[in-house]
């Protein structure tokens, strides 16, 4: 934290105040790393223990013996395969409409000329200070009434109207950073208002495109709320559900490695993606805080 | 050849038609976002706004009751109707969790600036708390702080403290919250920071140093200021977050214990998804609404005074 962090010094050239300085910087980062791994290491040891060694009051790192039966437990005789893959129908449209429409109208936003554009804009800003709970009671009247609680489909509509307001927010941002030269030559060379948004600035938007489509990504795999509300038939729930329901059963069960072993499945593909798009991901967040 | 034809064209075609086409082109793009705005963000807010006002059940149609719904709400004694318990434990959370939580993501954020070998992988380690689904950190937790098999109590008995009834105490359930948040402290906001950080000339600090100013002089006075739009993002993006806390709640002690964790989200979950009593679900969240628009609104009239844009026009 100390102030000459922020210079570059020569090794060498250390003083002994600094070098005292700095172990203390290596050591206070380090515990800190390992506090912030310690409750992950520990969910997936518990994941690997029989229920005898769950239920035990010594603290036991590594499990002995490990049973990584619990997991074939947890596909086979558990309908684990199913809640990923209803997840992953959920994830995929999210994904693809949210990139997919947020990036439409942000072209609009940013590239187009319009009447009302700046009170729109306004107002796809002022939605994202919108609590969602106050258009949720409706929004389930709405969809109860189209016949459509215990199907995905208000899980997947909102993204196809609109693709959300912080994503459009945060393409519009990189589109603005775009030179309007590029659309003008197009035009003279007769590209249409649809080739050029397709064929030259959307490949341009490589990083905010694989950012928001991790973030979708994540948020989808994540989310409780929606499936809690909208689903009721257990082979139509998502891993999120599912996890919430084994934990339900846990309590009276007491099979508390089964639930460690799910918590241990959810946590796998947002790393995955995350390790996949490390770099555009970082960018994408510290772009989206940028502006106050 | 071609290229001369159309640019000629286009010099002859009257300006307005261009622009009409343009404007045609602008509207039909951002047609389905409108559409969702009416059908999903406008009616809907609309209709809870009616329904608020109206006794609802989904099975008989809505009953007029005038003001009645808030009156319950602000008049109806604690146990039966636990709305200023709710509004009480809400805020409670917002006020502990929110400045906790973003003067650690700033320590981190600094600790991550600093000029440090394994810089990557140590930001690597912070930011992945926080890629946890909330459900499977709820899961985890519940069992880390289970009082008699979980870690916490474990570690406590090791070093010889007492233990702690993490989840069932009612005075301590709130601060193992805002302790459970700190785990993901390392995430977005903490990454916010850095960019913020990042942001800060080097040629201010070298100043202050030549001006005598010490580490942490140059951390009130230079520092801070510098990053206060970023504090103020997260200031707002904390309370509106925190506001809307569910998933822990509802999985981990279900609002108890003696409602200590009976949150504003869980309490319209319960009034309009348990109980069906969706005119009362919607005053909640109207009320709800209305307090974030507040602190929202005095957030904005107060950051004139504290943060400091450079220059307008860099931005």
């Amino acid at each position: 934290m100390s102030g000459n962090a922020y210079r570059r010094y020569p090794v060498l050239g250390m003083t002994a105040t600094r070098l005292m300085v700095n172990a203390l910087l290596y050591a206070i980062i380090t515990i800190g790393a390992i506090v912030a791994m310690v409750p992950m290491v520990w969910t997936l040891s518990s994941s690997l223990k029989d229920t005898a060694h769950v239920f035990s009051v010594n603290i036991e790192w590594i499990p002995h013996p490990a049973y990584w039966s619990n997991y074939q437990e947890l596909f086979v005789r558990l309908p684990f395969v199913r809640y990923v893959a209803n997840t992953m129908i959920i994830v995929a449209s999210n994904v693809v409409s949210s990139v997919l429409m947020a990036s439409i109208a942000a072209f609009a936003f940013a590239r187009l000329r319009a009447p009302a554009k700046n009170l729109l804009f306004f107002l796809v800003i002022s939605t994202m200070l919108l609590p969602s709970q106050v258009t949720l009671i409706p929004r389930y009247l709405i969809y109860s009434r189209l016949g459509m609680i215990d199907t995905y489909w208000p899980l997947v509509i909102p993204g196809w109207l609109g693709g959300g307001a912080f994503e459009i927010f945060l393409f519009r941002q990189f589109f603005l950073g775009l030179p309007l030269e590029l659309d003008d030559a197009a035009r003279i060379d007769g590209c249409s208002t649809w080739r050029i948004y397709s064929s030259i600035v959307m490949p341009l938007a490589k990083p905010v495109i694989a950012t928001l489509a991790i973030f979708n990504f994540i948020w989808a795999w994540s989310d409780l709320f929606g499936p809690l509300i909208y689903l009721n038939t257990m082979e139509k729930f998502t891993l999120p559900l599912g996890l919430a329901t084994l934990r339900l059963n846990a309590e009276k069960s007491s099979r508390w490695e089964l639930v460690m072993c799910g918590a241990v499945v959810s946590i796998i593909p947002p790393l995955v993606v995350f390790f996949l798009g490390q770099q555009y991901f970082v960018q994408g967040i510290a772009l989206s805080g940028i502006k106050g | 050849m071609g290229t001369t034809a159309v640019k000629w064209r286009i010099g002859v075609r009257k300006f307005g038609q261009r622009q009409r086409r343009e404007a045609l082109e602008f509207y039909l793009m951002i047609a389905p976002w409108v559409l969702g705005f009416l059908v999903l963000t406008l009616g809907p807010m609309l209709y809870s706004l009616f329904l608020s006002f109206h006794d609802f059940d989904l099975f008989h149609a809505p009953r007029w009751v005038a003001l009645g719904n808030f009156r319950y709400l602000f008049f109806e004694p604690y146990p039966a109707n636990p709305f200023w318990k709710s509004l009480a434990v809400t805020t409670y959370f917002t006020f502990l969790s929110v400045p906790v939580g973003i003067i650690s993501s700033l320590v981190i954020a600094m600790l991550l600036n600093a000029r440090i070998r394994g810089r990557a992988l140590y930001r690597t380690l912070f930011y992945l708390p926080s890629l946890t689904p909330s459900v499977a950190s709820a899961l985890l937790w519940i069992w880390i702080l289970n009082s008699r098999w979980g870690l916490a109590n474990a570690v406590l008995r090791t070093v010889g403290l007492p233990e702690l009834r993490w989840l069932t105490d009612a005075s301590l359930v709130i601060p193992s919250f805002v302790l459970m948040g700190l785990w993901s402290a390392g995430g977005n906001t903490a990454v916010i920071f850095l960019a913020g950080l990042q942001g800060v000339p080097a040629h201010l600090y070298e100043a202050a140093e030549i001006d005598g100013a010490n580490w942490w002089r140059r951390i009130w006075a230079v520092t801070l200021p510098m990053i206060s739009p970023t504090i103020f993002f997260n200031l707002i993006m904390g309370i509106i977050g925190s506001f809307q806390v569910f998933n822990s709640a509802y999985l981990m002690t279900d609002g108890g214990p003696e409602y200590a964790t009976y949150f504003l989200v869980l309490y319209i979950y319960q009034e309009a998804f348990k109980k069906l009593q969706f005119g009362r679900g919607s005053a909640i969240a109207w009320i709800l609404f209305i307090i974030l628009l507040f602190f929202t609104l005095v957030q904005f009239r107060l950051s004139g005074r504290w943060v400091y844009y450079e220059g307008e026009a860099a931005r």
